[in-house]
């Protein structure tokens, strides 16, 4: 959109208005006072020995070797059609799971998120196998993320072309596991960035490849955000955010610490990591 | 789910997208406001809205209001239904990928896929059919066949649980990352177990033969045998991937519990036979023929093996073998969705 199109001029002007200050706002997404937590088997503390799990068990101690971790704490927001969202914090400041949360992957423990049609997350590692060739990959990806045979026979060509992985000689029919690590992040983003999306999340996708391929991929989501509602954007790279996002959502230990204009937010972050 | 986003055409960066946020230029429809930018560039000045009257309205009255709906609902059996008919193509692409990444790494490739289950029947001709004389009076032509359709028959059901389990606990990665109906996985995992045994068959019928049993106007049943039988494996892999996705343990101990359904369904020795041998009462015989796994397997014999020990079977077999699938296929559906929401918490 016209930020990331003008990306100097938002930088230097600080354009990024708080949406707050337009017209009538259709919700995309609600977070009601949203909890997360994950249960973790065998996480508990003390000796992970077999001995141990027994003690726990026969002295029914209150843990039986589940530990929680309350990932996201009480977070609400609400994010308008046609906004960018970063989302920002440390390592383990619970962006992620937020995001998952959204999509409706990760059952929330408490509060609610409503979204507007289906969000996705631009993430089909999972589903994609290192023993099979890329080309097997790709249809696999694809159809994973919902997309049907036609639609992804019509994009193949592009998806490949995109990757550049075959820039190096015939890659795309060899399995995946014979790939560099950079080869492969590249056919993932490809592979994730075909799909047309209604609410479009992406989490950490521009760190992949080189140079050459980081410009081309925040291309892509910048024409990915021209055709979604909403995009969330969860990076450590305060450039990226502030070239793509115009509102930002700041979570430290699962906790929303901040949430305005991207200018701001960033300010108080930079000034928070001690930058 | 066809994703057939049809949004609206999307304006390419004209000025006339850019709003120029004064009171009057309001737009009312959400398609046009849809693309339109949140920012003003170059210096625009933009104009405080009046305070919308949405401000007041709680989180869960404004979602109604904008028809927003709760995120990762489960959705109604039909709808359930309709979405993993739509997915049927991930389904079988997921279930043959798995297959072909299974043997990818062994220099013999694909061709364990048929040896696998071949040495198997080798391992239990020599316990059973010669070292513990478990055969019940048939002959080598007989015993055979009868030991290996048993082995690949029983493989189908065993793989298909024990993969069950592990359809969600062991995805977990995949059920975190995308979106799609969750009896997609336990659906895959038991049709790449029909798939491995479809080889297997293969590799039965050049055995059938080589025994003589030549085919026969009998052979065709094995197709709606197959089918009721992967219905009733598909069922209990639902079952057992939400067992399992609340309690890995089962991992653990599925082997054995597997064991003893196996020693208890006669795979590798005549059931009937074995259990007259002991001083068993009949109402106990009669349920232990009655268990699906030898069920199956005996209309499977029935159909494939042409000696003395396979010349008739009991309707009763038929209506067993319907009954299963029916009650297990539709029961373990419903039970896997019931938890569907539920899934990926881990």
């Amino acid at each position: 959109m016209a930020v990331a199109e003008k990306s100097t001029q938002a930088e230097t002007s600080g354009a990024a208005l708080p949406p707050a200050a337009t017209g009538p706002r259709v919700p995309t997404v609600i977070a009601e006072d949203l909890h997360i937590v994950y249960r973790v088997n065998g996480g508990a503390r003390g000796k992970g020995s077999a001995t141990a799990a027994l003690n726990r068990m026969i002295r029914r101690s209150a843990d039986k070797g589940v530990r929680e971790v309350h990932a996201v704490k009480g977070v609400s927001f609400t994010a308008y059609r046609g906004e960018a969202i970063g989302l920002i914090g440390s390592n383990g400041s619970g962006k992620s799971t937020l995001l998952k949360a959204i999509a409706g992957l990760i059952p929330a423990e408490r509060g609610k998120v409503y979204t507007n049609g289906q969000p996705s997350l631009l993430g089909v590692n999972a589903a994609l196998m290192n023993d099979l060739t890329g080309e097997r990959n790709v249809i696999l990806g694809g159809l994973a993320m919902g997309m049907t045979r036609e639609q992804i026979r019509e994009r193949y060509e592009g998806i490949v072309a995109f990757s550049g992985i075959n820039e190096k000689g015939d890659f795309i029919t060899l399995p995946m596991r014979t790939y560099s690590s950079g080869m492969s992040a590249r056919l993932r983003f490809s592979i994730a960035a075909a799909k047309d999306h209604d609410v479009l999340m992406i989490d950490e996708a521009l760190a992949t490849g080189d140079k050459k391929f980081q410009k081309r991929s925040e291309g892509r989501i910048r024409e990915l955000r021209k055709e979604a509602g909403s995009v969330f954007l969860v990076s450590h790279n305060n450039k990226s955010i502030r070239d793509t996002c115009d509102r930002v959502l700041w979570l430290e230990h699962g906790v929303l610490r901040m949430d305005g204009m991207t200018d701001e937010v960033l300010k108080a972050y930079e000034k928070f990591t001690g930058k | 789910m066809a994703i057939d986003q049809t949004g609206p055409p999307s304006c390419h960066l004209t000025s006339s997208c850019l709003r120029t946020s004064g009171a009057s230029s309001h737009l009312q429809s959400e398609d046009e406001s849809f693309n339109v930018s949140e920012t003003t560039h170059d210096g625009a000045v933009a104009v405080n809205s009046p305070p919308s009257p949405d401000d007041k309205l709680s989180p869960a009255e404004l979602a109604a209001k904008y028809g927003l709906t709760v995120s990762g609902a489960r959705p109604g059996l039909r709808q359930y239904v309709r979405e993993l008919w739509a997915r049927r193509h991930f389904i079988l692409a997921f279930s043959q990928a798995k297959l072909h990444a299974q043997y990818s790494q062994a220099k013999l490739g694909q061709v364990w896929q048929v040896l696998t289950p071949l040495l198997n029947a080798t391992v239990f001709f020599f316990i059973f059919g010669v070292l513990l004389g478990g055969r019940g009076g048939m002959e080598n032509d007989e015993y055979i066949p009868f030991l290996v359709t048993g082995v690949f028959v029983w493989t189908f059901t065993q793989q298909s649980v024990m993969s069950g389990v592990r359809a969600i606990a062991g995805n977990l990665g995949l059920v975190r990352a995308l979106h799609f109906p969750r009896a997609s996985l336990p659906i895959s995992f038991s049709l790449q177990q029909l798939q491995q045994l479809l080889y297997s068959m293969i590799v039965l019928a050049v055995i059938l033969i080589g025994f003589q049993h030549y085919p026969s106007g009998l052979w065709p049943l094995i197709v709606p045998v197959l089918a009721l039988q992967f219905v009733f494996n598909t069922g209990l892999a639902l079952i057992m991937a939400r067992l399992g996705s609340k309690t890995p343990d089962l991992a653990q101990l599925m082997p054995f519990v597997l064991r003893t359904w196996m020693y208890a369904s006669g795979v590798m020795f005549p059931l009937e036979y074995m259990l007259r041998k002991q001083d068993i009462p009949e109402w106990l015989t009669d349920v232990v023929a009655g268990n699906p796994a030898t069920v199956y397997m005996e209309l499977m014999r029935y159909a494939l093996i042409d000696g003395p020990h396979h010349q008739h079977i009991g309707g009763h077999v038929w209506l067993l073998a319907v009954g299963w699938a029916v009650v297990v296929g539709i029961g373990g559906f419903v039970f896997f969705w019931k938890a569907e929401e539920r899934y990926g918490r881990g």
